[in-house]
């Protein structure tokens, strides 16, 4: 039995062998893009531009990772339609990474054999950092509409849409104490996560500048992220005016309705993590009234170009886009805008691209749905503004 | 049973059959080798040889636990973890004081290996007094506590030396110059990247060499006949707990090697769910199930089955965990049944004999 | 003083959730010898199914409930007679192997149909919450009625095993398969229905555990799975009281731990305990010691 067993084994083991081979020979993109892509002019044949994307499709972060896919996917066949980068069209291919690291490595390489000339992704911090090492050895462009972490800057191919997370620690310490909104916060924050340790961390020492007191700073992780009684209890015992979640918005959600059970009543403020709270599905959207959350786009803003975005976005995917939508498509403009800036061509290699795109980055400025006048420095940060967001009536509300 | 039968083969079979287990992996190292130099190997291949590599020796270690042992363990991830994570923040703290990346290496396998062997002892002591479900069980609570622990360790570097602390980053009160070797759970990042696929092999062929000499040993045997009957075992004199934590040890210490290469293969090193729960660690029981528990070359084809597959296959990805389980219990009830062996017993034979008369 | 009974208040509404899961843990270790590693899922099927029935359909909670605890108990009976059954003389290793697969197999069913996004669960209770000392004291509604139906549940079980024909048998096939089934006890018939009461209470552990702590994922079952069945083991496999008593005392030390030593770390205290435990007593508080035959 164990012979025959081994037999089979071989041979799968050997059919695995020959289809990984087979798909080396040049054309690995037989099985490679089946994620999404859009239609690009294959027919015309002399350059289009390669784009890769990579971010978790499926798993817990799931909902980050499809909504940068569409958004980048929107801004893509916008382009494409108004003519493309400098007159080549954009060709698109997303990977899904599991918002694993390992596998976001596995997704880059896959991509690499696709042709990837410049990458935009990966939408999580450390997938971002290890995709990182990767691209800054190939001198791979790299754009992540969304990895926070002060880490995924630290080659000079890598730039950022969103803000860091220091960056939006220390924002909201500066909102919450310039506005008076409170003396005494309690934080909770997950100490499993690479994101809210990064907030928390900058959060509580920023906090003493701007007269802003810790009354409690509590923890969970992971494997324990249902029962929020004793956190939500201290954060009470210490009389917290207000309380500060730097976490996911599906955790928040939980957190917001065991407040509710216990009878806790509280103004909540997080930050860009909280997006997203408002689809949670069978979410009672009035737990939600009055949470506060600085993020820098909002989709019932005013001006043209968010309402243009919002509207498209709703037509195609059936659901109100959220700021990682919007940091994609902010990605791929600011790629475009790059592109043209140093008059890179399709026909140059990846490597060329880069060094091309990385000069460009630092002198272009565009208007995005995250920003006006997004400008960014040689290390890779963006320089906007962060808005403060209210949920109001079960829909986000500018402040 | 087949396994217990290969104690009684001759020297010389078990020293063919373990000849043919090196040859595999040195003919399949030389292959991928040549194929490499012609260029024929796409970036996704290259990058998943040292995946494989490191799944390769977790099925081959946890293949010792299970296998050999004969207990179930359910934590061999978090060996992986330790040999990480120390080896890790080894190679970290010494990158300048040792700038030879390849001894550098060296030390930082040696280290990882030791300590998750001292992991391995002070977890196999409390635990190999246990049997059956109760050990697998509490295998998993220890790689749970693991990875819950090395969440909370922060460790950083100034002008005064390590600074250490189990509650935040400010706890570690640093100097300005102060850098952050072991963040909490934003993990390790910077790890130099000297895992290669050649190392890799080397480390399985020792790996190879270490657990086929310990199965055709003395105390190889002794081990066995732990697991086929602790009491006879017990009562012709064999010291059951020394023999029961040599093989838990070694297979945890060569869990750590795994990781050693997992975290100097990646730059940033965070332990998670994913890479270090308990779900890992069924992930390599799969394979060893799936190659056959006991069978060493088995665990190594389905190891580097089991990794490929999923990545060639990746529209498939969403059925991939499914179609792990309904292999899991198949193959179960398929070797395990007794009626289904009975039934098996019967058909074989009955071919056996049809055989001879021709 | 009153944030202590608070936190001791909460912990014991996490223990009853605890303890009636451990009792289906318990009961099939005490009867068919082997641990259904799947059985923490077979709660997330229930609460799936009460999520799809409420909020879905726009039925009431009752139905809801109802349905859930007729589906797993099908479910349960089913995946014992086509996983379990088959292996029933293995070796414990192949059926825990099964059992792990089985979870997979659940988990991953619930992932394709249901999607891995969190669902918001509207709780089953509608009771209000009761103030004390003058609103100092807040006890949720879904605190109240977890403990009682912990109680409830205890004390129906004791009587069924105690007073009705099929307990005994239940009792007999525990203490000794053979010499049971030579009474003329139907050995898989009974296993069957061990399966089939351990996966209703699993259904009623589903809809309070989602309730008190509203959401809903593929994995909601697996940790609350794992700690019961430490919480078996620490009360003492195989015993029914055992099993509240363990139940109640984890959800305690888990609450506590989180309150006042350490947030991050009460998953690796209540595991630490389990170990402590097996170690000094490895049959737990009331589990009788087996003498093993040679």
């Amino acid at each position: 039995m164990k012979k025959s067993m081994k037999k089979l084994l071989s041979v799968t083991m050997a059919i695995a062998m020959v289809a990984s081979l087979t798909a080396c020979g040049g054309k690995s993109n037989g099985t490679a893009t089946t994620e999404s892509k859009t239609e690009s002019p294959k027919a015309s044949g002399e350059g289009s531009f390669k784009i890769g994307g990579i971010g978790p499709i499926t798993g817990s972060t799931a909902i980050y990772g499809q909504a940068v896919m569409n958004g980048a996917e929107l801004a893509i066949k916008e382009i494409n339609a108004g003519g493309g980068i400098g007159g080549a069209q954009i060709e698109y291919n997303f990977q899904d990474d599991e918002g694993d690291t390992e596998k976001a490595v596995n997704a880059y390489n896959t991509l690499k054999d696709w042709g990837m000339q410049v990458l935009m992704g990966t939408v999580t911090s450390a997938p971002c950092i290890a995709v990182g090492a990767e691209s800054s050895n190939d001198n791979m462009f790299q754009l992540t509409p969304s990895g926070s972490a002060v880490d995924c800057t630290k080659f000079e191919n890598q730039f950022r849409v969103c803000f860091s997370d220091p960056n939006q620690g220390s924002a909201s310490a500066q909102y919450i104490g310039e506005n008076k909104l409170a003396t005494k916060v309690a934080v909770i924050y997950d100490s499993s996560d690479v994101y809210s340790t990064g907030i928390h961390d900058k959060f509580i020492s920023e906090a003493g500048t701007q007269g802003v007191e810790i009354v409690a700073d509590e923890a969970f992780t992971a494997d324990n992220n249902t029962n929020f009684s004793v956190q939500l209890q201290k954060a009470q015992d210490s009389g917290a005016e207000l309380v500060f979640l730097p976490i996911y918005y599906s955790q928040a959600a939980l957190i917001l309705a065991q407040a509710k059970q216990m009878g806790y009543e509280t103004s909540f403020f997080g930050c860009d993590g909280l997006d997203g709270l408002l689809n949670v599905e069978n979410f009672d959207k009035t737990l939600a009234e009055n949470v506060m959350l600085l993020t820098p786009f909002a989709a019932d803003a005013k001006d043209e170009l968010t309402q243009k975005f919002v509207a498209s976005y709703k037509e195609k995917y059936k659901e109100t886009p959220n700021q990682f939508a919007a940091d994609a498509y902010d990605a791929i403009y600011a790629i475009k805008a790059a592109s043209e800036k140093a008059a890179v061509t399709p026909d140059m290699d990846a490597s060329a691209i880069c060094d091309g795109l990385k000069k460009a980055m630092t002198e272009i400025s565009i208007n995005g749905l995250t920003g006006e006048n997004m400008k960014w420095t040689a290390d890779g940060e963006p320089d906007k503004a962060p808005k403060a967001i209210k949920i109001v009536n079960g829909v986000y509300t500018a402040m | 049973m087949e396994k217990s039968n290969k104690t009684n083969f001759h020297l010389s079979k078990t020293l063919k059959s373990n000849l043919i287990t090196y040859g595999i992996v040195i003919a399949a190292f030389l292959i991928v080798q040549l194929l490499i130099n012609a260029g024929q190997v796409s970036s996704l291949m290259k990058g998943l040889l040292v995946p494989l590599c490191i799944y390769t020796i977790l099925a081959v270690s946890l293949n010792l636990t299970v296998g050999i042992l004969g207990e179930l363990s359910l934590g061999h991830a978090a060996f992986m973890c330790v040999g990480a994570f120390s080896s890790s923040l080894f190679s970290i703290s010494m990158l300048e004081a040792i700038p030879n990346s390849g001894f550098r290496f060296f030390l930082a396998i040696l280290i990882g290996a030791a300590a998750a062997a001292v992991a391995g002892i002070i977890i196999g002591i409390p635990v190999l007094r246990l049997r059956g479900d109760y050990l697998a069980i509490v295998t998993l609570a220890f790689g749970e506590i693991i990875k819950n622990v090395v969440n909370v360790i922060f460790i950083g570097k100034d002008s005064n030396g390590l600074h250490f602390s189990m509650k935040n980053a400010m706890a570690l009160n640093m100097e300005k110059d102060g850098k952050m070797i072991l963040n909490g759970a934003q993990g390790i990042t910077g790890t130099p990247k000297d895992s290669t696929f050649f190392i890799g092999v080397l480390l399985i062929l020792v790996t190879l060499f270490i657990v086929l000499n310990l199965i055709h040993s003395r105390s190889g045997r002794a081990i066995m006949s732990v697991r086929d009957n602790r009491i006879a075992a017990e009562s012709i004199g064999i010291n059951i707990t020394k023999y029961k934590l040599m093989a838990f040890t070694i297979s945890a210490s060569l869990a750590g090697v795994a990781g050693v290469l997992y975290s100097h293969n990646l730059s940033s090193l965070t332990a998670t769910q994913k890479n270090f729960g308990y779900n890992q660690s069924i992930m390599i029981l799969v394979f060893v199930v799936l190659g056959g528990i006991g069978n060493i070359r088995g665990s190594i084809i389905a190891a580097i089955t089991l990794t490929l597959l999923p990545e060639l296959l990746r529209g498939l990805n969403t059925y991939r965990m499914l179609i792990y389980a309904l292999i899991l219990i198949f193959m179960m009830i398929f070797n395990w049944s007794p009626k289904l062996i009975d039934l098996r017993k019967r058909f074989f034979h009955k071919n056996k004999a049809e055989r001879e008369k021709v | 003083m009153m944030s202590f009974i608070s936190y001791f208040i909460n912990g014991l509404s996490l223990g009853s959730v605890y303890a009636i899961i451990a009792l289906g843990y318990t009961m099939v270790y005490g009867i068919a010898k082997m641990l259904n590693f799947a059985h923490g899922d077979v709660i997330m099927i229930g609460g799936y199914m009460v999520f799809t029935v409420v909020s879905t359909m726009g039925l009431g909670p009752v139905a809801g409930v109802l349905l859930a605890v007729i589906l797993c108990t099908v479910l349960g009976v089913v995946i014992e007679g086509v996983a379990y059954r088959p292996l029933r003389m293995a070796s414990p290793l192949a059926v825990l192997i099964t059992a792990i697969g089985v979870s997979y197999l659940l988990q991953n069913i619930a992932l394709l149909v249901f999607g891995s996004n969190p669902k918001s669960f509207t709780s089953v209770v509608t009771i209000p919450a009761l103030k004390l000392a003058n609103g100092k004291l807040t006890i949720s509604g879904e605190t109240i009625v977890t403990i009682i139906s912990c109680v409830v549940i205890m004390i129906c079980l004791t009587t069924f095993i105690k007073k009705t024909k099929a307990g005994q048998a239940m009792l007999a096939v525990s203490e000794d398969k053979g010499a049971a089934q030579l009474m003329g006890i139907n050995v898989d018939g009974t296993i069957a229905l061990t399966f089939a009461i351990g996966s209703a209470l699993a259904a009623v552990a589903g809809a309070l555990l989602c309730s008190a702590y509203p959401t809903l994922t593929p994995y909601t079952g697996s940790m609350p799975g794992i700690k019961a069945f430490v919480a078996a083991v620490f009360g003492g496999i195989g015993s029914i009281p055992g099993a509240l008593i363990g139940g109640l005392l984890l959800g305690i030390i888990e609450n506590l731990s989180k309150a006042y030593i350490s947030s991050q770390l009460s998953d690796a205290i209540v595991f630490g305990v389990l170990i402590v435990v097996l170690l000094v007593k490895p049959t737990g508080i009331l589990g009788k010691k087996i003498s093993e035959k040679v």
